[in-house]
């Protein structure tokens, strides 16, 4: 089914994609090449004098093992938030993909939490797990457990991964549910004919068929964790105690906006921008594929 | 062009016949949030009553960082307000900043105000000051730190409350003594943890924070606080820590809470919480000199400030009847009426000594005992090199790293000395990065 609608002339469809271009010209384009610009050179906080330094800034960037050490960071609560927030979200979808009374109520209390801002959620969380007067942190600390993640660097980042990771599991809920809905019923019963249990048939029918689903939300979940989790952990730890907690979208918004380090901050969040179109074009790679195919 | 003054012209003269004057308007941009914003107001509305020729507009623009960014922002736009409050750490970035700021001493010589830099605290006067004592913004909202304790709880560990202790050996017997008996949860806790533990502790015992007069001398300056004695200091805080007597809880005015709620009983923090604890603290509290060690020093030095000052912001198109009328509302808040009353409703230090004798004369400090500590222990001793504050660059990213690796010794993963070791290189990387950018 291929439907086309062929444009004479060019005024017409110039004139009808304007909007977005601009849109994307504006917000994408303009900042993008000020920040490609900025990270070429140093510059005083007030912008009144610069010099163009070519790659130093990336240079002092990738020498700087601090600056490694929040990559590798980063990395490592990119994948353990979206292997957390998948897994729940997907247990939950396949549960609520039953026939079940109530199934509605279900699936509805389970989308809630996407509509809560980042701060918010940051803020419900400190409710529960802060030392002093959190209902968890407190009743850990009774029970001998020494929860002070002010000052504990694992409890730290293992608060603003559970903080992060509940937020996005309601979003892969949709798309699990969704996707499990997708699956034609044949196919479920013939494996049922064919004697498979449960959790072979999960296994071996309905996770394969999920695939593409999968495939998706990590990307989603992987830039997802790497920016939108910034309010998060800002409003939980603000990337503390030491640095245990600073992903590099914390570290661009303190060498920017706090220490004023023009220069720096545009670089590392150049680096990020590259990551970013290298993930969005290995998505595009196999996504394609898989729509052609 | 022409047509249009033409047209415009009965307008205008309208429009003056309606106001005899117009006014000339200033924005002052400031970082005060609750009662302390109200104060603020009640100074612009004072101003604006006390004369029919300026009016000025306070906005609150965020917390200090945000206001800082949002005026460099601005600054960078050719859209500054006239006036900024600026936290003390600031003060490097300010001084560097060029062209964009207005120097008090310029000011005073292009307007004819006339500002006499001796009216002011030195400690105060100093931290906002050339070398050759210029002064480049107008002292506002100054602070400094002291010991706040808990009497109800010094009681009930068997220590005298009329006495606080003033030995870093007396606060650490006190603590022990507070954490045995079980007199309060958290036997002593900082807020501000550098500030107060290396700051103000370098001050105190005259020793150099940083070469070059702590930034003074100049951009090339190196931080030093690695010493023998800043680590015996640190040392001490992670022993404390360790055998229970001192409760690290975070950064900044994160332990605040605390020593209101009176959980904690021996706590160092701002001057500026007595409003706080006036009105919520429901125990009988004590305010008290910091501590020094008689091992380093016979004799502690002064303390030094925090809080922040006002710039002056220049902009493109600004006219010189403007900065006239910044100059006025600077004369204003200067006076000392306004300088008390500003001090008595919001716990900060009067900034000028006629401020602080009017205080004194209307009997404040007779009313509120101890109330009067933290400008006595601004203005005592004379200022030395280690004593009139710092003026170095990216002082809030210096002051990030500390607590970094503070944090990081607390946990045990590092000793004292390493810790400060590895904070001073992080740190002088930092200053060398400052310097750069602003000789570019």
């Amino acid at each position: 089914m291929d439907r086309r609608t062929v444009f004479n002339g060019r005024l017409l469809p110039v004139v009808l994609l304007l909007p977005q271009l601009l849109l994307t010209l504006f917000f994408f384009y303009w900042p993008a090449a000020e920040a490609v610009w900025s990270s070429l050179t140093t510059q005083d906080a007030f912008g009144q004098d610069w010099v163009f330094v070519g790659l130093d800034n990336f240079q002092d960037l990738f020498d700087d093992p601090l600056y490694l050490d929040s990559a590798v960071r980063t990395v490592f609560f990119c994948l353990s938030v979206s292997v957390l927030a998948m897994c729940i979200a997907l247990a939950l979808a396949v549960f609520a993909d039953r026939q079940i009374a109530g199934r509605g109520v279900y699936r509805t209390l389970l989308i809630w939490p996407y509509a809560i801002a980042p701060a918010m959620s940051a803020v419900l969380f400190l409710f529960v797990l802060n030392p002093r007067v959190g209902l968890l942190g407190r009743w850990l600390n009774r029970h001998g457990v020494a929860w002070d993640y002010t000052l504990n660097g694992s409890q730290a980042m293992l608060m603003v991964m559970s903080a992060s990771a509940w937020k996005q599991v309601s979003y892969n809920f949709i798309f699990f549910l969704a996707g499990l809905q997708s699956i034609p019923r044949a196919v479920i019963e013939a494996a049922r004919m064919d004697g498979a249990k449960g959790w072979r048939r999960f296994r071996t029918i309905t996770f394969p068929l999920l695939s593409p689903t999968t495939f998706f939300l990590l990307v989603v979940n992987v830039v997802y964790a790497a920016f939108d989790t910034f309010g998060t952990i800002y409003a939980l730890t603000q990337g503390g105690p030491g640095k245990d907690t600073e992903t590099l979208v914390i570290k661009v918004f303190r060498d920017g906006v706090i220490n004023q380090d023009i220069g720096s901050s545009s670089a590392q969040s150049v680096v990020l921008m590259l990551g970013v179109i290298l993930i969005t074009a290995i998505q595009f790679r196999f996504m394609g594929k898989r729509t052609l195919s | 062009m022409k047509r249009r003054t033409l047209l415009a012209a009965p307008f205008a003269v309208a429009a003056t016949r309606a106001r005899a004057v117009e006014k000339t308007r200033i924005v002052w941009w400031h970082a005060m949030t609750a009662a302390l914003a109200e104060e603020i107001g009640r100074i612009a509305g004072g101003f604006n009553a006390s004369q029919d020729q300026v009016e000025i507009q306070a906005i609150y623009k965020g917390g200090y960082a945000d206001t800082l960014t949002a005026t460099i922002a601005a600054s960078r736009a050719g859209q500054a307000p006239h006036l900024v409050q600026v936290f003390e750490v600031g003060t490097g970035t300010m001084l560097a900043a060029g062209k964009a700021v207005k120097p008090i001493w310029e000011l005073a010589k292009e307007t004819g105000l006339a500002i006499d830099p001796k009216a002011y605290i030195p400690a105060v006067r100093g931290y906002y000051s050339l070398i050759d004592g210029r002064m480049a913004s107008m002292p506002f909202n100054s602070s400094t730190a002291v010991m706040w304790y808990n009497k109800d709880a010094f009681r009930k560990a068997g220590l005298d409350p009329d006495k606080a202790p003033a030995t870093w050996q007396e606060v650490r017997k006190a603590a022990e003594t507070i954490k045995t008996k079980d007199a309060a949860p958290v036997a002593m806790t900082t807020s501000w943890p550098t500030w107060i533990q290396l700051e103000q502790y370098s001050a105190l015992h005259n020793l150099p924070f940083a070469t070059k007069s702590d930034g003074f001398d100049g951009l090339d300056a190196e931080l030093v606080f690695n010493t023998k004695q800043h680590v015996k200091h640190i040392e001490r805080l992670l022993e404390m820590s360790k055998d229970g007597s001192f409760k690290y809880a975070g950064r900044d005015t994160a332990p605040d809470p605390l020593i209101v709620s009176g959980e904690a009983a021996i706590s160092f923090g701002s001057s500026s919480s007595r409003g706080n604890l006036v009105k919520s603290a429901k125990f009988d509290w004590g305010e008290a000199y910091l501590p020094f060690d008689p091992e380093i020093t016979k004799k502690p030095e002064n303390s030094i400030i925090g809080g922040a000052s006002l710039w002056i912001m220049t902009a493109p198109d600004r006219n010189p009847g403007e900065y006239k009328a910044v100059a006025e509302f600077l004369k204003y808040i200067g006076k000392p009426e306004v300088d008390s009353t500003w001090s008595q409703n919001t716990g900060y230090v009067p900034v000028t000594f006629a401020g602080y004798e009017l205080s004194k004369q209307q009997g404040y400090y007779t009313k509120n005992v101890g109330a009067d500590i933290p400008v006595e222990q601004l203005a005592r001793g004379s200022l030395t090199p280690n004593t009139k504050g710092l003026r170095l660059g990216r002082l809030p990213e210096i002051r990030n790293i500390i607590q970094e690796e503070l944090e990081k010794a607390l946990q045990g993963g590092q000793t004292a000395q390493q810790a400060m070791d590895v904070a001073v290189t992080r740190g002088n990387k930092v200053l060398r990065e400052f310097a750069k950018a602003v000789r570019a």
